[in-house]
Formats: structure tokens, sequence, C-alpha cells
């Protein structure tokens, strides 16, 4: 791997998304609306100060996912990924060089999302808000990291959007936003505990009822990193330079 | 233009035996080519002429035989910016303009970021892109986007190019330009091998392959060709080299046709 070459990748991914506006409006704008329907139906409970922050880390989580295993079977079916292979570019100076690129966007988005839930929809943060965006930050590489672990095993752009209930529901399901985890049946709790969704909403939800939130914020988020980097050094485990 | 591996051949490929999908595509092939010649790769569709080639880069999966480039093992790690590989269909980013792409390419072959600019510069020329530099890869034709996808192979000047059918879907005067642009590179020492189903433009080759059913019928300059077969035209001598491999084959099943035929020729 090679810093240069992570960083002209992560240049030549950002390139791409910049000629299409459309795609940057819809990254930023989607979940501000989504936010802000949820804050409309909640309107005068105090459900929308507990959902809320999971799920500004759950949207970007979502999106990324979708975005970059779409990125990344793009890259397989047009040949460049072939071609890249053939050339002297390190498996990890791709695989990085995506996660550094989308890692960037996620932030602009996470930025943008929990300034619009904090300071126009009112969400009551206990803790700082600065965390909360720390946390949605992570949440989005997570989302990336998994996309491209994921899209190895799509072959066509409809296995790749199946591969959204198959891999993002069941976490969302389990991660403690529909019933407490330690309400989930044994099984389900231990089941839980091995996804990485689960400490990345626990980090959103401490942030968002503790006051001193840090230390509990920081041990999730170092579980989510710990995910993401698997995720990341199992998707270039999977890149092959020689094909059948 | 040469490195290292001093005096070995740009292609030496021995017994090379490839597997695609439970079939065999290439049974046991032999080849090698010397450097600085445009070697043309001709046979019909599905031959096996896409598969060697990416035996030759190194990114195929390969069931047996050796392949060495320049003296060291297909598809090494120092091999990687010393071979240009153009796929059949352009392989370059729709959503960048011609000068985004060539850019990322260079960078990622080694070349020096306060070079980069030149060396964008000279293979856009090279190609024959200059009025297109700042579109958008999408906008352009067919056959402008496989001489961006051409062009990307020439950045940081490689040693070998690696060209599956360069000139396919091209006008006649696109075709010529671009044999004009590969003889260039054979004479400041480049090795080309270029495959081709378009048998005149075997005219334009130092030397022929001449490939069916993953064998190699002919290794020879066209004159040769010609020559040994009696014929006035590469079609016809490939015709008259099918029909004696397979004559050939059926006396001794167990050996290669290849082999068999030279056998026969000599």
């Amino acid at each position: 791997m090679s810093p240069r070459l992570t960083l002209a990748t992560a240049g030549r991914v950002l390139r791409q998304v910049r000629h299409d506006p459309r795609t940057i409006a819809l990254l930023v704008v989607v979940p501000c609306i989504l936010i802000g329907l949820l804050a409309w139906i909640y309107d005068n409970t105090p459900v929308f100060d507990q959902l809320g922050a999971p799920l500004l880390g759950i949207f970007p989580f979502i999106v990324m996912f979708l975005v970059t295993s779409v990125a990344t079977l793009r890259e397989r079916q047009s040949g460049t990924l072939e071609r890249l292979l053939a050339m002297p570019l390190g498996k990890g100076d791709l695989i990085g060089g995506y996660a550094v690129a989308f890692g960037l966007l996620a932030a602009v988005q996470a930025l943008v999302a929990a300034g619009f839930a904090v300071y126009v929809l009112g969400l009551d943060v206990a803790g700082s808000a600065w965390l909360l965006v720390v946390v949605a930050v992570v949440d989005a590489v997570l989302g990336t990291a998994l996309g491209l672990f994921v899209s190895a095993f799509a072959r066509s752009e409809f296995q790749a959007v199946q591969f959204l209930p198959a891999f993002i529901l069941p976490q969302f399901l389990l991660c403690g936003l529909l019933t407490p985890r330690e309400n989930l049946p044994g099984v389900l709790n231990a089941v839980s505990d091995a996804l990485p969704l689960s400490y990345a909403v626990d980090a959103m939800r401490a942030v968002t009822v503790e006051t001193d939130a840090t230390g509990d914020v920081l041990r999730d988020v170092l579980w989510v990193l710990c995910f993401v980097v698997a995720a990341l050094a199992l998707g270039a485990g999977t890149l092959r330079r020689r094909t059948p | 233009m040469m490195k290292n591996g001093g005096t070995a051949p740009a292609i030496a490929v021995r017994d090379l035996k490839v597997v695609r999908g439970g079939r065999t595509v290439i049974p046991g092939l032999d080849v090698t080519v010397g450097r600085g010649q445009v070697v043309g790769l001709l046979g019909p569709s599905g031959c096996g002429k896409t598969t060697l080639m990416r035996s030759i880069v190194g990114v195929q999966q390969v069931a047996g035989g050796t392949v060495e480039v320049f003296g060291q093992p297909a598809g090494c790690a120092p091999l990687r910016s010393r071979i240009g590989y153009v796929t059949q269909d352009p392989s370059v980013y729709d959503d960048l303009t011609v000068a985004e792409n060539l850019r990322y390419f260079a960078t990622v072959v080694g070349v020096r970021r306060r070079d980069l600019d030149a060396e964008v510069e000279r293979v856009i020329a090279q190609v024959v892109l200059g009025d297109h530099a700042k579109a958008r890869v999408d906008r352009l034709s067919g056959g402008q986007r496989s001489r961006v996808s051409l062009a990307a192979a020439l950045v940081g000047t490689p040693e070998l190019l690696v060209l599956d059918e360069p000139t396919v879907g091209l006008d006649p005067v696109l075709r010529r330009d671009l044999w004009t642009i590969f003889r260039r590179l054979a004479d400041d020492g480049v090795t080309l091998l270029v495959s081709s189903h378009v048998m005149d433009e075997a005219s334009r080759c130092d030397r022929l392959l001449l490939m069916r059913a993953g064998v190699v019928l002919a290794d020879d300059t066209l004159p040769g060709v010609l020559e040994s077969t009696g014929q006035q035209d590469v079609e016809s001598a490939f015709l008259t080299l099918v029909d004696r491999a397979a004559a050939a084959g059926h006396r001794d099943p167990h050996d290669t046709l290849e082999s068999s035929f030279e056998r026969e020729a000599r």
C-alpha cells in the first residue's frame, strides 16, 4: 500500500462523484428530509429525542452501503478493476481509496444532517453535539466498509441491491432501535452483540442520554472501527489479480 | 528500453494450459516473442486470443505451464509497470474526462507529480485526441473511447503492449493511424502483441501467430506463412493450415495439433 496511490484513488472517486451533482444533492438532502419527517411524525412527544440520534447514525450507514456497493460493482463491470489490478496498484490502495473518498462524503452528509437535526429540529442531545457528528461519520464509514466487502459477492446490480435487505435489515431489526437489546431473547441478544450496527446505535444513544458520554461512546466507536478494519481487510482479500 | 532481464525474450510461453468453466481453452501452448516486434495474434472469435493475452498480462488463472515476460514470471509485481494492457471493451471511467482518466492511470504506474501534465498531454497527442482532453468519456464516440483506453495503456511508456482487438469498429483512416502509432512505438523498442480477427491486418505485423481452438497453427512472417501454404492471402493460408492440422490431429490424437503440424511442415 502507498499513501500516494490511496489518495490518488480517493481523488479519482471524488472526481467521479463531482461529475454527478444529482447524487451529491441526494446524499446531502435525503437524510435531512427523513429526519425532518421523523420529527414531524413525533411532534410534541419525547419519541423524536429517543429515535432521532440513532437514526442519524443509521441513515448515512444505509446510504453509504448502497452507494459503495454500486460504485465498486461498476468498477468490476467496466473492466477498470481488471486494468487496475494488472497495474502497480495495491489492493489496499483501491479499497482504502474508496473508504477515504466515501468517508469524506459521509462526513459532509453527517455534518449537514446532524446540524439540521440539532439546530433546526431541536433534537435534544445530553452530550456534546460534535460527538453526534463523529459517531455519524464513523457509522457512515462502516456502511462504506461493509458495502465494499459485500459488493465482492454481487455479480449484477440486482444482486447488489438485494444485499441491502439481506445484510442491513437484520442488523436494523436487532440493533436495539425497536426493542432495547437487553430485552431480546437470549440467542438474538448474542447475535446482536456480534453485529456492527448494534455498536453504532449504542454509541449514538449514549451521546443523547449521557451528559458525559465520552468514555462509553469511545468504546462503542472503537468496536465499530474494528468492524470497519475487518470489513476493509476482507474486502481487499476478496480482490483477485487473477480471475478464471 | 531494456531495463533488466537483458536478453530474455519479451514473451516466453511454455506448455501453457488454461481451463475456463470446465472447458480446456488452451491445451498446451508454446510461443516466444522477441523484443521490439509488432506481433499479430490472428484467429477467429473464441479461439483463445484473449485468454492467451490475459495469461501474458498475468490476470488469467492458468492450469499449467509457464509464462515469462522479460524473463520474469507473468503477473509478478515488477512487471506491472512495464506492461500496458488494453482489453477488448474500453476500460476507462465513463464519468471522468479524458485527461482525468489518464492522470489517474499515470499516477498509478508511477509517473511523478511534476511530470503528470506532460505525460497526459503526450499520450493524448499520441492517440490524436487533443480536441477532446476535457470531454467526458461517455460523451465520446465508440472509436474515441477505445483510443482513450489505448492512451491509458501508453502512460508511463510500457515496454510491452498487449492490445486486444484495438482496431475493431474503427474507420479505415483511424485504423491506418493506429497502425502507424504501433509501428512508431516498435521503432522505439516497444514490443507489441496485437490481436485481431481481421486477417488483412496481417500485413502490418512483423510476425504472425495464427491461432485456432487454443492452438498456434503458425508462428512466422507473412511471406513465410504464404510460402509454406502456397497461398496468396492470409485467409486462404489460414484455412490451409486448419485443414492440415485437422488431418494431422486425426493421425496422432495424443499429440498437440501444433507440434504435429510443425513436424509436417518441416
